[in-house]
């Protein structure tokens, strides 16, 4: 961390450094309905897919400018029947390739051709330990399914590497959700609290946790983990909300990680599309170097002369950039405002408040109905999001 | 972590996860990991591009003095093994 000399105010130069990690959202469509999503809640009014060769320029245009992990996630990436072509490409390309999936169409089939093609990594997605509420979460039935799965990724002898979205109607299971993790015979486990984007958001007072949830599924998840020791890898990761700093969020604007969406749309975060008054590139218009290095939308928060107060004269913004801009725009209705989690910004209140909120008993399902994702709800969101965006959630 | 020290007759490899490759964007060898990358000196490079899970410490050592003569790389070689293998990178067995 640097001392003193950028606190002075001054904006800094930044080089721009290259992009290390391309995440390949392929398509939004997707068998499970999970409440917690972070894709676009408009996504059903988003343009075509990209084509398996457009894919394929992406790949080698992102590779070219550096990029060496690969995420191929979604919606469920599997919907699409061409993931093997481009896991053999990037395999051929040098690239280290992560498959984000739910599981769902994850055959024996696929997984050889995968396996085959050069996969480096599969990491599957679980809602719950307990079939029910894995079931209602996700809107669909898929545990029985997911076990299956985890048995292949064993037995093609990837790592099991399994990642739970935690919230306040499953982490009183995290006993359970450890247990079956150890079952299943899971290497790493990541026990990612809910990250309030998108539909998460939509849903917000049914998934914030209370302190004493997260107190206590914490502690269940250190004396686990000083049981099992080195077989097992476990990240507990807090929500947000209950920080008083805010993330580091994509490690800066433009730094390292470059996403591009399933209609083309080149973005430097998963959820940067909703920021209002920037126009993000598509790579069917242009190139990725074009997009990182010239792009108007990436360079718009890079360094940090578009900061406010508190954050531009303070000594962390060379750590945390100030947090999050999509949080920032989404909860006060400016993406140049300090995010709000930090308890040094004017609007940290609208954090408190909502985990003020959280800490009475009970899942507050009652308070309105959970919004499922799907193609119906995400139509009806669309018809909204034709309105001004002139008032952003509290 | 294990405790254990490296012995000149062990035999190294790549964790399971790891990869090791030439990247032109960062001018020099880096180790691939999921979800991340961590970058190499040139030394660490020489000694993981020997890490084969076939030759023992002591060849990976006879080999580096034959490209590197004049140099006492022995300890270095040691050190580094050792860096390697507690941070997981590596795994060591004995020779088959």
């Amino acid at each position: 961390m640097q001392e003193g000399g950028s606190a002075s105010g001054k904006p800094r130069e930044t080089k721009v450094t290259n992009p290390l990690w391309l995440n390949a959202e392929i398509t939004f469509r997707c068998p499970l309905h999970c409440v917690y999503c972070y894709n676009p809640v408009d996504y059903a009014r988003s343009g075509p897919e990209l084509t398996t060769d457009e894919w394929l320029r992406v790949l080698r245009q992102a590779r070219e400018l550096g990029a060496v992990q690969l995420g191929i996630s979604g919606g469920e990436p599997l919907m699409r029947d061409d993931v093997e072509v481009m896991i053999t490409e990037a395999h051929r390309l040098g690239y280290y390739s992560n498959l984000l999936t739910s599981g769902v169409g994850l055959t024996e089939k696929r997984i050889a051709a995968f396996k085959e093609g050069g996969l480096d990594q599969i990491q599957l997605s679980f809602q719950d330990s307990t079939r029910e509420l894995n079931d209602f979460l996700s809107s669909t039935r898929t545990f029985e399914l997911k076990s299956k799965v985890a048995k292949l990724i064993k037995q093609y002898e990837y790592p099991m590497v399994l990642n739970v979205v935690l919230h306040r109607l499953n982490i009183d299971h995290i006993q359970a959700i450890l247990d079956m993790a150890e079952a299943m015979g899971a290497e790493h486990v990541e026990l990612a609290n809910t990250q309030y984007y998108a539909w998460a958001l939509l849903n917000r007072d049914q998934l914030l946790p209370s302190s004493e949830q997260l107190r206590r599924a914490e502690e269940i998840t250190n004396q686990f983990r000083a049981r099992v020791g080195n077989k097992m890898k476990l990240y507990f990761v807090v929500p947000d909300y209950y920080a008083n700093r805010p993330k580091a969020c994509m490690n800066g604007w433009g730094s390292v990680f470059l996403n591009v969406a399933a209609d083309g749309l080149a973005l430097p975060c998963h959820e940067a599309r909703m920021l209002p008054g920037l126009t993000f590139p598509n790579v069917r218009d242009h190139d990725v170097r074009w997009i990182w290095y010239e792009s108007p939308g990436f360079n718009a928060y890079r360094g940090d002369s578009w900061m406010k107060e508190p954050c531009r004269s303070c000594p962390e913004k060379v750590k945390d950039f100030g947090g999050c801009r999509c949080q920032a725009y989404m909860l006060t209705g400016d993406a140049t405002n300090t995010d709000p989690v930090c308890d040094l910004s004017p609007n940290h209140r609208l954090i408190t408040d909502v985990v003020a909120r959280a800490q009475t008993a009970g899942p507050q399902v009652k308070v309105q109905p959970i919004v499922f994702r799907d193609d119906k709800n995400s139509r009806r969101l669309s018809e909204k999001k034709t309105q001004p965006e002139s008032a952003p959630v509290r | 972590m294990s405790e254990r020290r490296i012995a000149f007759d062990d035999v190294c490899a790549l964790e399971r996860q790891y990869r090791l490759q030439w990247e032109p964007a960062q001018d020099s060898f880096v180790l691939l990991y999921p979800e991340g990358m961590i970058k190499l000196s040139g030394s660490a490079a020489e000694i993981m591009k020997r890490v084969d899970g076939k030759t023992t410490v002591s060849g990976i050592v006879q080999d580096l003095q034959q490209a590197f003569p004049g140099v006492e790389l022995r300890q270095d070689v040691m050190d580094f093994l050792e860096v390697a293998h507690a941070r997981g990178w590596i795994r060591v067995g004995q020779a088959a």
